[in-house]
């Protein structure tokens, strides 16, 4: 059965503004999707819609196999929210929000004490439970923010940009504890503006830009879709043309960086080895050799037109 | 739903408490006001057609409750403009429970504020040598009386955080709290006040209410009085409820 399924999704603010334009998506239960695309695409618009938070325009979601509009306190029973920039309330501790996430999920009394310590000591907060939020790093408060979203054992938990802003470690963190999530059989639907974060976790990746999608499938498949892989060659000293010519007949010559030459290799890595031997029978010295596999980025600028905003900061963890 | 609403009510009440700008107004302000009041004005109480009192700190209690009931009330309502300006109200929109617990705890919260308002105010009557003469009856009644006004109230600051969403603009309505508790009898009596005053205060509900709180301090406990104020809190409770309904239903239907 899938946990999530959209068709023709769409929310208007005005008469005018289309924040989501009619976007049709499936995700399967116990699977990871990712929802990639710049400030402003409509993911957040999107999560808010499945959520139960904004009332669609148009098209209909069913999540977890209820209707968001029609079946809205079954959908909220089901799923876990963990909101973009985590709407904590800094005043309250970790503990008291933690037990005050548990009552509002029907959880009561002793039960409710013990869940939340039990995620406290999961999301690695219990030592600071008794201290006020608004004391927490941006890491801390991501992780209590995901704890209070697994109180009750969601089937399916939202993830809107849950590492925004995030430093390498703390985005790892998360990502560890997401995956680790995933293992115990929850599906998660998470949005995110960092390719890196989409390749790491997702197995399939939506792209949404302007409001519509531009793409789905999983990372290899968009990538593959979009492009091979590339050969980019700096020769020590030499003669650029002559270069080109040798690596022309292995593959399309592509505009490059100065002092290299960049073809497509259809092929893949295995041709690499017959260039390197061309280019050294050419008397053509190899100072470096790059093979360069076509990016989610790629798959952004060949499905929207443009690079995805942001791409740069997802620095690998 | 009932522990759901007990849950957002402490937490509430925690929130008032840890918030410095929230509980002076509430507590600090009109006790502030009580003192230059009780200080400077005392002299009103030999005036013709002042009511016969043991002293204008009694008189004057009444109306420091309510200013503080109706202060504690719109305090509420900027609490909640701030959860909705920093999304804490999507976490609670988002949980399984009936959108009106989260109102309700807060209103709880407020309420519980009047228990505590009473208290203070009591207290700091029997301190500086006020009485109650309607005796324990009297506190008890006037225990449950301010928390209903401070409900009340809270119902019209719900509504106004539910409509503007920003606690800018709920903040603003603070200056017309003094508005409606100088045209009212909650500080001087109605016989006291020139036009136009008088005549808004006999139709106000805070004079109402306030009399039904001043009348066990400062004679008996009077079934009319009483009446008239509990139909004061409710004609405000009713309003402020009609109005937090519909703007309840209008930001759920806008989001």
């Amino acid at each position: 059965m899938a946990a999530i399924e959209v068709d023709n999704l769409q929310r208007r603010f005005g008469d005018e503004v289309y924040a989501v334009q009619g976007i049709d998506l499936q995700v399967d239960e116990g699977e990871i999707y990712a929802f990639l695309g710049p400030n402003g695409a409509g993911k957040t618009t999107t999560v808010r819609m499945l959520t139960t938070l904004l009332r669609p325009s148009g098209g209909t979601a069913r999540v977890a196999g209820h209707d968001v509009v029609h079946e809205a306190s079954d959908v909220r029973r089901a799923i876990g929210v963990a909101l973009q920039e985590a709407a904590l309330d800094p005043l309250m501790t970790g503990r008291e929000l933690m037990r005050l996430s548990a009552v509002l999920h029907g959880i009561r009394g002793q039960e409710s004490r013990d869940r939340a310590e039990d995620l406290l000591e999961r999301v690695g907060l219990l030592g600071a439970a008794d201290r006020r939020i608004g004391t927490y790093s941006g890491g801390m408060r991501r992780r209590l923010d995901l704890g209070t979203a697994l109180v009750h054992e969601p089937r399916v938990l939202f993830l809107d940009e849950p590492t925004t802003g995030l430093d390498p470690v703390s985005r790892a963190s998360i990502w560890d504890e997401v995956r680790r999530l995933n293992d115990e059989g929850t599906t998660v639907f998470l949005t995110t503006q960092y390719l890196e974060e989409a390749h790491q976790l997702a197995e399939r990746v939506g792209i949404i830009a302007g409001g519509v999608m531009a793409a789905e499938g999983t990372p290899k498949a968009l990538k593959a879709e979009v492009g091979v892989p590339r050969l980019e060659v700096a020769i020590a000293r030499g003669d650029i043309a002559r270069a080109e010519e040798v690596l022309g007949r292995h593959g399309e010559l592509l505009p490059t960086r100065a002092g290299t030459v960049q073809i497509t290799l259809p092929g893949g890595a295995a041709e690499v080895a017959g260039i390197v031997r061309a280019l050294d029978e050419a008397g053509l010295p190899v100072e470096s050799l790059d093979v360069v596999q076509p990016t989610l980025d790629d798959v952004f600028v060949v499905k929207t037109g443009r690079s995805l905003e942001g791409a740069g900061e997802a620095a690998p963890a | 739903m009932t522990a759901a609403v007990v849950a957002l009510a402490r937490r509430s009440i925690r929130q008032t408490f840890r918030r410095p700008q929230f509980i002076a107004p509430i507590l600090l302000m009109p006790t502030l006001f009580l003192a230059v009041n009780t200080g400077g004005a005392d002299s009103a109480q030999t005036l013709p057609g002042f009511p016969d009192v043991d002293g204008f700190l009694d008189f004057e209690l009444a109306g420091a409750m309510m200013q503080a009931s109706m202060l504690a009330g719109i305090t509420g309502g900027i609490a909640l403009a701030i959860d909705i300006e920093m999304g804490f109200i999507d976490r609670l929109l988002a949980a399984p429970v009936p959108r009106p617990a989260i109102v309700l705890g807060r209103l709880g919260a407020t309420g519980a504020m009047g228990v505590l308002l009473s208290a203070w105010f009591l207290a700091l009557g029997f301190v500086f040598g006020a009485s109650v003469h309607a005796g324990v009856a009297g506190v008890l009644l006037i225990a449950v009386l301010v928390p209903l006004a401070a409900l009340a109230f809270g119902t019209v600051g719900t509504a106004l955080a539910l409509w503007a969403g920003r606690a800018s603009v709920v903040q603003s309505v603070f200056p017309l709290v003094f508005v409606v508790v100088f045209m009212s009898s909650a500080f001087f009596p109605r016989e006291l006040l020139s036009e136009p005053a008088n005549s808004i205060a006999d139709y106000n509900p805070m004079s109402f209410i306030a009399e039904a709180v001043r009348d066990p301090i400062i004679g008996s406990i009077t079934a009319t009085e009483t009446l008239k104020g509990l139909l004061g809190i409710a004609i405000v409770g009713a309003i402020g409820t009609a109005l937090s309904s519909l703007a309840l239903r209008h930001r759920l239907r806008a989001t």
